[in-house]
């Protein structure tokens, strides 16, 4: 991997700060010193469980964490710091998020509209009948409201809705649960494919089999934190060629490998 | 399907309503400790025992209630409102020309105060916890908690007492004739009303869209429009006003009822001759068919207007479009 890098995040630290018990002021860090760094052209997984801050990194990339979060480090992008402007002229052009879940379509607008929010006016029409098609969705889609559609239908609204032409980095945030094997492999080829075209592509899941099957990094998170960040060949056999003992661990526990119980592994820190 | 019976249990309901609105108000007249006679009268003049009689025989006060009831009952449903003791004129004549003159101040304070108020809504949302919403807020709970004859009064003193802006009352100058009455007499003279019964409306919506604007603006959608890289105004534009003009307008038609009971008060302090001060005369004058009259039809004319919100709710919310129950 000799590419240049599209996202460097160093040191990132992202908390909130909340009241307990009154008054009483508490200021929580789930995010603390985290490192990543992503490559034009690769699909980079992050994984860890629930909690483990996955979203929220997003989030802090985008520039949409809750007006109460406090974040720290240094976010380079192409080589230069991702200012609070510069995210914001960025954001659904160069930039691409793609959320979790489906509730993040305006429930009162058809699709149609929505995927032709932020698309030159002149070619708007053109533009969105090439998504419906290349999505695999029928032209008639694009009259219905989301409510009307099916959640392996409305991943594919949502991807044609934040993927513009020329885009750099493609932030999907758990783009995969409760969809069948076939809708699956679609999005898993779809993000593939993006990478293929140069962009880089960040995989946020806990499918650790579905990400490493179209990954070539991963990062493991751990509580806020990146443990490790390996080549996605090192998860092969017992799991040698890993070096964080809890990325082992994940490995090992996975039904098809060892099917070890996590908690048996002493962490050390 | 659906829509017919949706329809038809509406009207079911409405026009229970008015047959349950209409025998308490007989009731409540009926024991009512003024006298329709001595109040047709007045207290200036005295009338023999035997003029009495007669006059109660032709009012048909002599019959029992129920009776008196039913005769009524009988003639509204046939179109017939009977005619206004006091004012000697048909009900419906009465109503039909006060209901013009209550109906222009009414709309036109509908109108203003909800958009008004959403705007004032809209703003406060989107600039939530800053001086401008809190202004707008503060402004909202005084405005909530001003009685509407009070803020009436006050105007007066202010606009027509001080500052001889606008006249003290009536809808016309006085000693005007009918036929030299301009439109620009009319608006003058509908200013103050207007105003007063605006105010009391603003609040109510103002509140309610900053409250689901806020809901808006935290929703996913919403950051899921921030990622693809619409500016606040865009966000307003597409998914905001969208999201929350819907309940914004069943919750200001439903508001009907609330701005009746304004234009009595407002009608009253500016002695402005509409519905609601012909009510509160027939009220203290025990003239009972023309206060059946006027309830009746501002019970239609609410009734109507909590009808008209859920009708547009079903056209226009597209969730409840496909023979989706509607209740």
């Amino acid at each position: 991997m000799s590419s240049k890098s599209v996202l460097s995040v160093k040191n990132l630290s992202v908390s909130f700060s909340q009241y307990v018990k009154g008054l009483k002021q508490k200021i929580i860090t789930p995010i603390g010193c985290l490192n990543i760094d992503l490559k034009a052209g690769e699909v980079h997984a992050v994984i860890g469980a629930s909690g483990s801050g996955k979203s929220l990194l997003a989030h802090a990339v985008l520039g949409i964490l809750p007006s109460n979060a406090i974040c720290s480090g240094t976010m380079d992008y192409m080589g230069e710091p991702l200012t609070e402007k510069r995210i914001k002229q960025l954001r659904g052009k160069e930039i691409a998020f793609i959320p979790q879940s489906v509730n993040y379509l305006d429930p009162l607008m058809k699709v149609g509209k929505q995927i032709k929010i932020g698309l030159p006016k002149e070619s708007a029409s053109k533009t969105e009948a090439q998504l419906l098609q290349q999505y695999g969705l029928k032209q008639g889609d694009k009259e219905r409201y989301p409510f009307e559609l099916s959640g392996g239908m409305l991943r594919r609204i949502l991807f044609a809705t934040s993927v513009r032409e020329g885009v750099k980095l493609v932030i999907a945030d758990e783009p995969t649960p409760g969809i069948h094997p076939e809708a699956l492999s679609a999005i898993l080829n779809q993000l593939r494919a993006f990478a293929d075209e140069g962009a880089s592509v960040m995989l946020i899941t806990h499918d650790i089999v579905s990400a490493l099957s179209i990954s070539d990094r991963v990062t493991v998170l751990r509580e806020g934190e990146a443990i490790e960040t390996v080549d996605v060949d090192c998860f092969h056999g017992k799991g040698e060629k890993l070096s964080h003992p809890y990325t082992k661990a994940l490995w090992r526990s996975l039904p098809t490998n060892e099917f070890t119980l996590y908690q048996e592994v002493k962490l050390c820190h | 399907m659906e829509k017919i019976k949706f329809l038809g249990l509406k009207c079911i309901r409405g026009i229970s309503l008015l047959i349950g609105l209409s025998i308490l108000t007989f009731t409540m007249m009926h024991n009512s400790p003024i006298d329709p006679i001595s109040a047709y009268i007045g207290s200036e003049t005295s009338i023999t025992l035997e003029q009495r009689e007669a006059l109660e025989e032709h009012w048909g006060l002599n019959d029992p209630p129920h009776v008196q009831y039913f005769t009524w009952l009988k003639n509204f449903i046939g179109g017939e409102m009977g005619n206004s003791k006091i004012q000697r004129r048909p009900v419906a004549d009465i109503v039909a020309e006060k209901f013009t003159a209550s109906f222009a101040l009414m709309g036109i304070s509908w109108v203003l105060s909800g958009s008004i108020g959403f705007c004032l809504g809209i703003l406060a949302a989107v600039k939530k916890g800053k001086p401008t919403d809190r202004f707008i807020k503060w402004l909202s709970y005084i405005q909530a908690s001003v009685p509407t004859f009070w803020l009436g009064l006050m105007l007066l003193i202010v606009f027509s007492v001080w500052l001889r802006w606008f006249p003290i009352g009536i809808s016309v100058p006085i000693g005007v004739v009918s036929s030299q009455v301009t439109l620009w007499d009319r608006i003058h003279h509908m200013i103050l009303p207007v105003a007063t019964l605006s105010v009391l409306g603003i609040a109510n919506v103002t509140l309610h869209t900053r409250e689901k604007m806020i809901d808006v603006l935290n929703s996913e959608y919403v950051l899921f429009a921030k990622t693809r890289g619409e500016t606040t105004w865009e966000i307003l534009k597409n998914h905001g006003i969208r999201n929350v003009a819907l309940p914004a307008i069943t919750l200001h038609f439903a508001y009907f009822g609330e701005l009746f009971g304004g234009s009595v008060l407002a009608e009253q302090v500016f002695s402005y001759p509409g519905l609601g001060s012909t009510l509160t005369e027939a009220g203290l004058k025990s003239d009972l068919p023309l206060l059946m009259g006027i309830v009746m039809i501002s019970a239609i004319f609410v009734f109507a207007g909590n009808m008209i919100a859920d009708i547009l709710n079903a056209i226009i919310n597209p969730r409840l479009k496909e023979g989706n129950t509607l209740d």
